[in-house]
């Protein structure tokens, strides 16, 4: 069973190089963003794995947390990108 | 509290209420209200002659630090008591001087009487102190006390000078001075100078002796202005001329004197002492003689004169202390030395205060001091030149005057060195007496030059700033008393021999006079001996040289002034100040790059200095875990993650590359099985890559040059030694587990006894919650701190 895991892991890690390929190529900005949404749910498949080759159920939490996170700053990068500010500020101060 | 000790600290207490008197009594001079507290107190000692003139002693204790050995002993015997005599009797005549010296209306009085004062208490306390801590204290303050009394006038630049060069040399001395004491005190045992000298045989062979006589005699040399430390002293002329007649001529300067004439049984036995004691003494008797002649201040003409005949007492007392080496006690013939000493000691305080003061009248008067243009003032002021004449003759060591029969008594000393065996005085000995010869013929000189060309001469008032006439009678009271003292002291010397001068030499010496038939007779007439040939080839060359003074006081130009001490001391005081600028300046470059430097260099040498010395090289592999290919992958990424921050081009690439480095170390944390410690990195990495990315952001287009590192040797070189050190350490602590962990109580107990299942968190927040209060205390501070640094912005103009 564990070969299986980690073929999966080292399939997960080509993905990763792969992403990160476009991180350091990527034309644009935004290729970048999205490269990097999908390293940061690609990280969360790798900590899934783990937890099952570690046979604990701890680090679930992680996983729910890296799916936040990469969803928070996809979005606000998403913003900076259209406005130029992530958090705006009141019209009349 | 006895007498004794009131005696001592009354002049303090009184001290106190001195700004009250002058602030509330102006219309009488502040003065007459220190006057009486001297005179009491010269009565009050008089009254211990009795006792010491039986050699007799008188000791009082009161306890200050108890647990430190520290008590306040006040110790009454021949020495202590003759000092305590000058002290209180010159200090009322010196303040009755003051009184109408220092103007009422122009002066700060209640400053000049308070320091003054601080003065006395602080000397009486030097000489009656049997504590050496106690004597330490009062002997800064009479350093602190004279410092303030030089600087007196301190809008004046040279008082400041003075002053503060003063200050330095003393303290200097007072320094060395401590640790001479405490060095004394281990060796001892104790701080009591009496339990010291009784046991002064096993002193000797101490290892500690040595330098603790260096340090106390560094400690005298100082005070009492002997080469080359006298330098201070021709520039503390700048006080009021009261504060020089008693501080620089009769106290001050002769608490070096009494702490050689007190520490002289404790380290007399040593030959160094003796040469010391003796050569410097001699050395600065000749020196400062030969330099004053040259001066043209009749004030300096004084201070160069008080240095030489501080090194005349103190090479007295060098000699005095051979007397230990011959154990005859009736014909040892060192002991006139000490006697000599003590008798001189008295006489100078007598005719140069009184020469003082007549300085400071004539300056007074005639509102100068310079001899080349004062002249001629013997008519015009005859008292003070009466008063002037006694003092100078007695300077020279003419008859009848006191100053002739202790010059008579040196000289006898002097050549009775020729007679010493011991420690190779019996070839170099020969210089005692020559240049203690040479040396009083230019004593006579400047005594008579000081006299020639203040009062003889052409009288010519044109060149002077006031119209000279005599002084008023309250200011010649003192100096006229002083010159009485001088005449009785020198037809009547009898009359101190018994009750001062052998108890105080006594107690130098340690009891030569107890013994029956040891009486100490002083006359004026010993036969044709050679001590009389001597002086008659003084007054006979001296009259020569005076005479011709004119043709050759040009060679004293000659001596190079680059050369002297005085050029020395400011060269070294300049030079140090220059030098410590320039040395901060070379590692203080204000860069926090250097800074990191030397901190980093600091932190390898040192480490690598401890392991190369503990030498614990063993590194074992026995309790190291397998290596899986999972730790192997992400070490590698992370290896990547860290060289591109380092070398990356940009900076937005180093961020991203750190931001790796920190997902990297999460995902470590999930392999080793930590969730908490997960979840916490995953989310403060996010947070502050984002603050990176921020202050990316607002970087000025400017300076925003996207070049990379550029690369030095040297921080390459420390960079790479802390990594290397720091591995090398954690390998060799782990290398070196010797005990297990207490992780085992946790595991146990979290659940039974704190009611949780979490470790981590239970650890956190139950076994240690101390220490998450604080760095919830820590995550508070840096949020006010952020919000304050955004919000509080000071605009250009504000403060």
């Amino acid at each position: 069973m564990t070969v299986i895991f980690n073929i999966a892991l080292v399939i997960l890690s080509i993905a990763m190089f792969c992403f990160l390929y476009r991180v350091v190529k990527g034309p644009s900005v935004a290729d970048r963003v999205i490269a990097l949404d999908a390293m940061g749910i690609c990280l969360a498949g790798i900590v899934a794995i783990f937890s099952i080759i570690l046979e604990t159920s701890e680090f679930l939490e992680v996983i729910l947390l890296i799916g936040i996170l990469a969803f928070l700053g996809t979005v606000a990068f998403a913003k900076f990108l259209q406005k130029g500010v992530v958090i705006e500020r009141e019209r009349d101060r | 509290m006895s007498m004794l000790h009131w005696a001592i600290i009354s002049p303090f207490l009184l001290a106190i209420f001195v700004p009250f008197l002058y602030k509330y009594v102006r219309p009488i001079h502040t003065g007459l209200f220190i006057l009486p507290l001297p005179i009491i107190l010269f009565i009050y000692f008089i009254q211990y002659i009795s006792i010491t003139e039986k050699y007799g002693t008188q000791i009082e204790t009161v306890p200050w630090i108890p647990s430190l050995g520290l008590d306040f002993t006040a110790y009454v015997d021949g020495l202590g008591l003759l000092f305590a005599l000058l002290i209180t009797g010159i200090g009322s005549l010196v303040i009755l001087y003051s009184v109408y010296y220092l103007s009422k209306e122009k002066e700060k009085l209640h400053h000049f009487y308070v320091y003054l004062l601080l003065f006395m208490g602080a000397m009486l306390g030097v000489v009656l102190s049997d504590n050496l801590m106690v004597l330490y204290l009062f002997w800064e303050l009479t350093s602190l006390s004279s410092f303030l009394l030089i600087g007196y006038w301190n809008e004046r630049e040279r008082s400041r000078y003075g002053a503060q060069k003063s200050m330095l040399i003393t303290i200097f001395g007072g320094l060395a001075l401590l640790g001479g004491f405490l060095l004394l005190s281990v060796m001892g045992g104790t701080y009591s100078i009496r339990e010291l000298a009784a046991q002064s045989s096993e002193l000797a062979g101490h290892s500690l002796f040595v330098p603790a006589l260096l340090l106390i005699l560094l400690g005298a040399f100082t005070k009492s202005a002997q080469f080359p430390f006298y330098i201070w002293l021709p520039d503390a002329m700048e006080a009021p001329t009261p504060v020089s007649a008693y501080l620089h001529s009769a106290t001050m300067v002769k608490a070096g004197i009494y702490l050689v004439a007190r520490l002289t049984p404790i380290f007399a036995v040593s030959p160094l002492w003796i040469w010391l004691v003796g050569g410097i003494g001699i050395l600065t008797l000749f020196w400062a003689s030969f330099h004053a002649p040259r001066q043209t201040d009749l004030k300096g003409i004084l201070a160069y004169s008080t240095v030489s005949q501080l090194g005349l007492i103190m090479s007295l007392l060098g000699v005095g202390a051979l007397s230990f080496h011959y154990d005859t006690i009736d014909d040892n013939i060192y002991i006139i030395a000490t006697v000599a000493a003590v008798f001189h000691l008295i006489n100078h305080a007598t005719f140069k205060g009184s020469l003082f003061m007549v300085v400071g009248i004539v300056d007074h008067e005639t509102g100068t001091r310079d001899v080349r243009r004062l002249g001629g003032l013997m008519t015009v002021m005859p008292i003070t030149f009466t008063v002037a004449l006694i003092g100078a003759l007695s300077m020279a060591g003419m008859p009848p005057f006191n100053g002739f029969l202790s010059k008579e008594m040196f000289f006898t000393a002097m050549v009775r060195v020729l007679q010493a065996d011991i420690f190779s005085l019996d070839t170099w000995g020969i210089l005692f007496p020559v240049i203690a010869w040479i040396a009083s013929v230019f004593t006579f000189l400047y005594s008579f030059l000081l006299l020639g060309r203040t009062f003889f001469g052409s009288y010519q008032p044109e060149q002077l700033p006031k119209k000279p006439h005599e002084a008023p009678l309250g200011m010649l009271i003192a100096p006229v008393v002083l010159a009485l003292l001088v005449i009785v002291f020198g037809l009547f010397p009898n009359m101190l021999s018994h009750t001062l001068i052998a108890p105080a030499a006594d107690a130098i010496l340690t009891g030569p006079f107890r013994t029956e038939g040891s009486a100490l007779h002083i006359s004026h007439w010993h036969g044709w001996t050679i001590e009389l040939w001597m002086t008659i080839g003084v007054i006979v060359l001296g009259t020569m040289l005076y005479k011709t003074f004119p043709r050759w006081k040009s060679l004293y130009q000659k001596f190079p002034k680059r050369l002297s001490l005085n050029h020395l001391y400011d060269r070294m005081v300049d030079g140090m100040e220059r030098g410590s600028y320039t040395l901060t300046e070379s590692y203080m470059t204000g860069y926090i790059r250097t800074y990191f430097m030397y901190i980093l260099s600091a932190f390898i040498a040192l480490l690598a200095f401890s392991i190369l010395v503990k030498g614990k090289w063993h590194i074992s592999t026995d309790h190291l875990a397998p290596v899986g290919a999972h730790e192997l992958v992400l070490s590698l990424i992370i290896i990547a993650g860290t060289i591109t921050t380092i070398m990356a081009k940009s900076r937005l690439t180093a961020i991203i590359a750190l931001g790796s480095v920190g997902y990297t170390v999460t995902l470590f944390f999930v392999l080793f099985r930590a969730p908490d410690l997960a979840l916490t990195q995953l989310v403060i990495e996010t947070i502050s890559v984002s603050l990176f990315l921020l202050c990316f952001y607002h970087l000025p287009q400017l300076s925003r040059h996207e070049k990379g590192i550029r690369f030095r040797l040297g921080n390459a070189l420390i960079s790479i030694g802390v990594g290397v050190i720091v591995s090398l350490i954690a390998l060799l602590s782990y290398s070196q587990k010797n005990f297990d962990t207490i992780a085992q109580y946790y595991v146990e107990n979290t659940y039974e006894k704190a009611a949780g299942k979490n470790m981590v968190n239970v650890i956190l927040v139950d076994f240690r919650g101390f220490d998450t209060m604080f760095e919830i205390c820590v995550l508070g501070i840096a949020a006010l701190g952020i919000y304050v640094m955004v919000k509080l912005r000071m605009s250009k103009g504000e403060k």
